[in-house]
């Protein structure tokens, strides 16, 4: 009875991701093995290792495995399936990309977006773009994919040991030819940590980035905006955050002189923390903000930069 | 846009898939089976834009399918306890039924989502072999040599500057030997139709009220299926005319509605704030204790009745159903009328189309339907509505259950036919002449702002278009409609479409439910709602 | 070269989905149903390459309730060629199950890619792509924003966390679209009428042989437990501690 994830890294770092599907895989109350997979990933492992709670770190390094393709990486997954009852990976692009291959070729059917484990067997997942949430019971050889956002992560303190694998080899049908990562200063709107929302409040576009960039930068933050200020016209089409927007779930999400009308909290009502900065204390987005600030903008959200240093 | 479009020719094109557009194309086949019949209908799918309480009179649905009883339908609850309540703000006193003229009552009615009675009309009428699509608005009418010869469908991809975009698709002319507007209240075309060619010359201007409806999911032991209760009163005042319904259908789902005439007088009477307070009333929010609302919805309603009906047939078309406007205000029913109204209409034009006859104005139609039901349903109320506006809610109320006494036992009123006084746009008075309502506070429980409830509405549309709600002149709406009026569009319109912020005119489009009361109650008649892309709108579900 | 794309109904984009109150599903009565949007950008990208003289043809397929020829006829409307419907009265059909029935399919088909949504967004299992691929040892690009054929390989660029990257693919292959892929056209009044003459094979899982019994037990579905106010700190050094507190920072 063991559960194997799958690590989440970008070649250099171990990322969060990995000790939030620790945090889920512990859950199922087996010992966790996590495999670090990739080219030179000797400190990744290392990090990985460093996990609470982690029994055992596989690190299967080879270059066929460089570029994370979901091909080598599933037939490693398989290869491996024999001594695991349930094999986990946060869901993310890679995620997402390899483990559904895992679970045909195991016959077995994967449970997607796993946001609280009720039971070893039985999993809470959202569905309908989270508008609903399906409870499913699996029987046999588990294959997971994990929802970040509902976990925390594990913190620091084991000391597993790390055994290198043997590699499959790759029939090459698929290559990597290159990548583009955002290189701009900002992350991307649907996948950054935190994002910086600005609303109609703002005034004009000048406001709306004088008022808003600070902030983002301060955070590394990207920024939004409601309907109704980009059909003001101050922030472009595609940084609306709502209904017929994006649907954002960062961990930290700022809303600044965002009334928060239902169509706006469609877009972001799954992030984990809200924070509302408006002047009109009965606007609904304190009905949904962890944390809420009332008054004017233009003097409060300078002051926060400010303290945030 | 000038690029030709491409033509198909029909016997009969048939604008609107709601009851009386349904009833024409299927008594239209069930006359004439080879006969080509096709409807274009906007909303994205057959009753997503149609909303009505719905109490509805079945002698409608007797006449066009006999045997539906037999059929599987989604008319399921018979009327079983009909209640009528007059509310003061911390009571209600029940009439008692045996003051109602008999044709108040509603025994032998049915409580149905009417979009759902529209969706199995729908199948019915596919099976006869109509060809129904969703999706396509009639914009534009096809006028040859001052007779209609067809519709035109909108333009698709038409992006905001008004450019082609990448998508875009040319309309289609949809050519008909006739061509039946079955848009509804106040329908684009209609508008057109009626102003080329003179149709309501010689009758009363329309009058109209704003209906809105919630359903919602209640507790087994608020529930009780078949109950029909209307109220009159609190919360509007005397001089306002409008009420109430609530109707307890199957599965736990009751709708509750209000309905404001709209020749009010105060720019800062909020229609839909009225309803929202209405349900807060001692007597009704019991009801809603522990329920859950599930979806929301408006649409103005026709409330002329016999004087404003105008003239039905033109050269090459008729008006049916209730782009002509055949609601019986005090029954609070017109689909009944709409579905007779299609089925009268479709046996002139199978009766021309079959004597080789088209594109000619159909001579007998309007004696006949106003001498047909539909006169005789409308006539005998035919004072109701001018009686409300004259004597306001209480005594107007009084004078007219005289007068549908009179006019059942003696078959003629004491009145005549007394006239409407004013259009609804033109009975705004200036802001100043008033105070602003104070609405209570909504509590998210059982009151609701407008932007969460066109949430549940499902209204979409798609984004980059050029608005579809066209204002004539920027300059009169900052003039009048704000400065003179406090910008009443703010209030009236159900689904927040209309911002005044600092000055300038904000259009929001996109949350438009298609009610048309704006293009009814602007004081200046300075908005014109013409069809958005096609299946834009709300999504409605069940009502 | 023959394309052949799966695609899905479900409850529109638009619908704001209600959960049933006995937490036995969601209501899909009476509820509008369209085509999965991913799955209207799979078609969208067949028909580019088929109007670009790459492709030939475009199949289109689909697994489900008799109603689900509407979704094939919205397809065939849009433009593509023909159409399978592999008809059952299955209240619920998994990703795996799908898998398998497209791989019978293309047994039979024999295209030269498959190109299909990403995910649908009813289950937002995100799964089918990836499985069939994997059932037919076919390559797979995933979360596909561009692609570009070549002679027996093409290029697909990809939407993955933090940018994108581009694959070379063998053909055939598997690949999943994403919303950036294209932007569907309208299926044209024209366009809907032509459809309807159009042909469209019915089949069924039995007779390609296929297993479709679910694997996994929906316990139950219920509402998301929606957010509560929190509370109202006083200035903005209050606010920025708080935050430190609550480890976002």
């Amino acid at each position: 009875m063991t559960t194997l994830i799958l690590a989440e890294h970008d070649g250099k770092t171990l990322n969060e991701a990995t000790a939030k599907a620790l945090t889920a895989a512990k859950a199922l109350g087996a010992p966790v093995h996590i495999l670090v997979a990739g080219h030179e990933v000797g400190a990744i492992a290392a990090a990985a290792a460093k996990l609470d709670g982690v029994a055992k770190v596989l690190s299967a390094d080879a270059e066929s495995l460089a570029h994370q393709l979901a091909e080598p990486f599933s037939a490693l997954l398989v290869s491996l399936a024999g001594n695991y009852d349930a094999i986990v990976a946060p869901a993310t692009s890679t995620g997402k990309n390899t483990l559904p291959r895992v679970a045909a070729l195991l016959d077995v059917m994967q449970v997607s977006e796993v946001s609280k484990v009720i039971a070893p067997d039985t999993f809470e997942r959202p569905i309908y773009a989270g508008n609903a949430i399906e409870t499913v019971q699996a029987s046999g050889k588990l294959v997971l994919t994990i929802r970040i956002s509902a976990f925390t992560a594990t913190g620091e303190g084991g000391n597993a040991p790390i055994e290198a694998l043997a590699v499959p080899a790759d029939d090459g049908r698929s290559r990597w030819l290159g990548a583009e990562l955002s290189a701009s200063v900002r992350p991307e709107l649907a996948g950054a940590r935190i994002v910086v929302s600005g609303g109609r409040a703002l005034g004009s576009a000048e406001k709306f980035d004088e008022v808003l960039a600070p902030l983002a930068d301060k955070l590394n933050a990207a920024i939004g905006a409601s309907r109704a200020a980009v059909d003001a016209g101050y922030a472009a089409n595609d940084m609306q955050v709502g209904q017929t927007g994006k649907v954002v779930a960062p961990e930290l999400y700022i809303a600044i002189g965002i009334s928060g009308a239902i169509q706006h909290l469609a877009g972001m009502k799954d992030s984990r923390i809200v924070v509302a900065i408006n002047k009109d204390a009965d606007a609904p987005i304190f009905q949904v903000a962890d944390f809420g600030l009332v008054g004017d903008l233009f003097t409060l959200v300078p002051a926060l930069v400010k303290a945030l240093d | 846009m000038t690029e030709p479009r491409e033509e198909m020719e029909f016997d009969v094109v048939i604008v609107g898939a709601g009851p009386s557009g349904l009833a024409a194309a299927i008594r239209l086949k069930q006359l004439s089976p080879d006969l080509s019949v096709l409807i274009v209908e906007k909303g994205a799918e057959v009753g997503s834009h149609i909303i009505s309480g719905a109490v509805i009179d079945p002698s409608g649905l007797d006449e066009l399918i006999p045997d539906w009883r037999e059929r599987e339908t989604p008319i399921k609850t018979a009327v079983t306890d009909d209640r009528f309540v007059w509310l003061t703000e911390k009571s209600a006193f029940p009439l008692p039924n045996f003051i109602m003229p008999p044709l108040m009552s509603n025994h032998g009615n049915y409580i149905v989502s009417l979009a759902n009675v529209c969706k199995w009309l729908a199948t019915e009428a596919e099976a006869l072999g109509v060809d129904i699509y969703p999706g396509f608005a009639g914009a534009e009418l096809l006028v040859e040599d001052g007779v209609v010869v067809g519709v035109a469908t909108g333009d698709m991809g038409i992006e905001k500057s008004g450019q082609p975009g990448p998508n875009f698709a040319r309309g289609m002319a949809l050519k008909g030997k006739y061509v039946l507007l079955a848009e509804g209240v106040r329908g684009s075309l209609t508008k057109r139709a009626i102003a080329e060619f003179g149709l309501a010359k010689e009758s009363d201007f329309q009058k109209y009220g704003i209906g809105f409806k919630e359903i919602w999911q209640v507790a087994d032991a608020n529930h009780r299926p078949g109950l029909v209760q209307h109220t009159l009163g609190w919360p509007l005042q005397d001089t306002v005319g409008g009420g109430s319904y609530i109707y307890h259908l199957e599965d736990n789902q009751v709708a509750i509605g209000f309905v404001v005439h709209l020749n009010y007088k105060n720019p800062y009477l909020s229609p839909f704030d009225e309803f929202q307070r209405l349900k807060t009333h001692p007597a009704i929010k019991g009801t809603f204790e522990g329920a859950k609302r599930l979806s929301y919805g408006a649409r103005a309603i026709s409330e002329g009745g016999y004087q404003s009906i105008p003239k039905l047939a033109f050269p090459g078309g008729a008006l049916i159903g209730d782009a002509a406007g055949f609601v019986n205000l005090p029954r609070i029913k017109g689909s009944h009328n709409a579905v007779l109204s299609g089925i009268v209409t479709a046996e002139h034009v199978a009766a021309a189309l079959a004597a080789g006859r088209s594109g000619d104005t159909l001579a007998d139609l309007d004696a006949a339907l106003r001498a047909g039901a539909i006169g005789k349903d409308l006539h005998k109320v035919r004072n109701v509505k001018p009686l409300l506006s004259r004597f306001g809610t209480l005594f107007g109320m009084g004078l007219a259950g005289f007068d549908m006494w009179c006019n059942t036992l003696f078959g003629a009123s004491l009145f005549g036919t007394l006239r409407h006084g004013k259009p609804d746009h033109a009975t705004l008075e200036p802001a100043a002449l008033h105070q602003p309502i104070d609405y209570p506070k909504r509590d998210g429980m059982l009151t609701f702002d407008r932007l969460s409830s066109v949430f549940i509405s499902g209204t979409n549309h798609e984004e980059n278009q050029p608005p579809h709600l066209h204002v004539a002149d920027l300059a009169l709406q900052k003039a009048s409609e704000l400065d003179v009026f406090a910008g009443p569009s703010t209030r009236y319109c159900p689904a927040g479409v209309y911002e005044w912020v600092d000055g300038s005119y904000v259009i929001n489009a996109q949350n438009c439910v298609h009610c048309k009361t704006c293009d009814i109650k602007d004081p200046n008649q300075n908005i014109d709602w013409v069809p958005p892309e096609g299946g834009g709108g709300p999504n409605y579900v069940n009502m | 070269m023959k394309i052949l794309v799966p695609v899905k109904r479900v409850v529109d984009a638009n619908v704001k989905i209600r959960v049933k109150p006995d937490g036995s599903g969601v209501d899909t009565a009476n509820v509008k149903m369209s085509m999965n949007p991913f799955d209207e950008n799979a078609i969208e990208e067949a028909l580019r390459l088929r109007e670009a003289g790459t492709a030939t043809e475009v199949v289109i397929v689909t697994v489900g309730s008799e109603k689900s020829a509407e979704t094939l006829r919205a397809g065939l409307a849009m433009g593509a060629d023909r159409a399978i419907h592999v008809k059952t009265d299955a209240p619920r059909i998994e990703p795996l199950a799908v898998a398998k029935v497209l791989k019978a399919v293309i047994a039979s088909e024999a295209p030269d890619l498959v190109i299909l949504g990403k995910q649908a967004i009813d289950d937002d299992s995100n799964q089918t792509g990836q499985m069939l691929s994997a059932l037919l040892g076919w390559p797979q690009a995933t979360f596909a924003s561009k692609i570009v054929i070549g002679t027996g390989s093409m290029d697909v660029t990809r939407e993955i966390d933090g940018g994108l990257e581009t694959l070379r693919l063998m053909l055939p292959a598997v690949v999943t679209a994403d919303l950036r892929l294209n932007e569907p056209r309208y299926a044209s009044l024209p366009n809907i009428m032509k459809a309807k003459k159009k042909p469209l094979d019915e089949t069924s899982p039995e007779t390609l042989g296929v297993d479709i019994a679910p694997r996994l037990t929906v316990l139950k579905t219920t509402e998301p437990a929606g957010r509560t106010a929190g509370i109202i700190v006083a200035s903005a050094e209050e606010l920025a501690a708080k935050l430190k507190q609550a480890g976002v920072l």
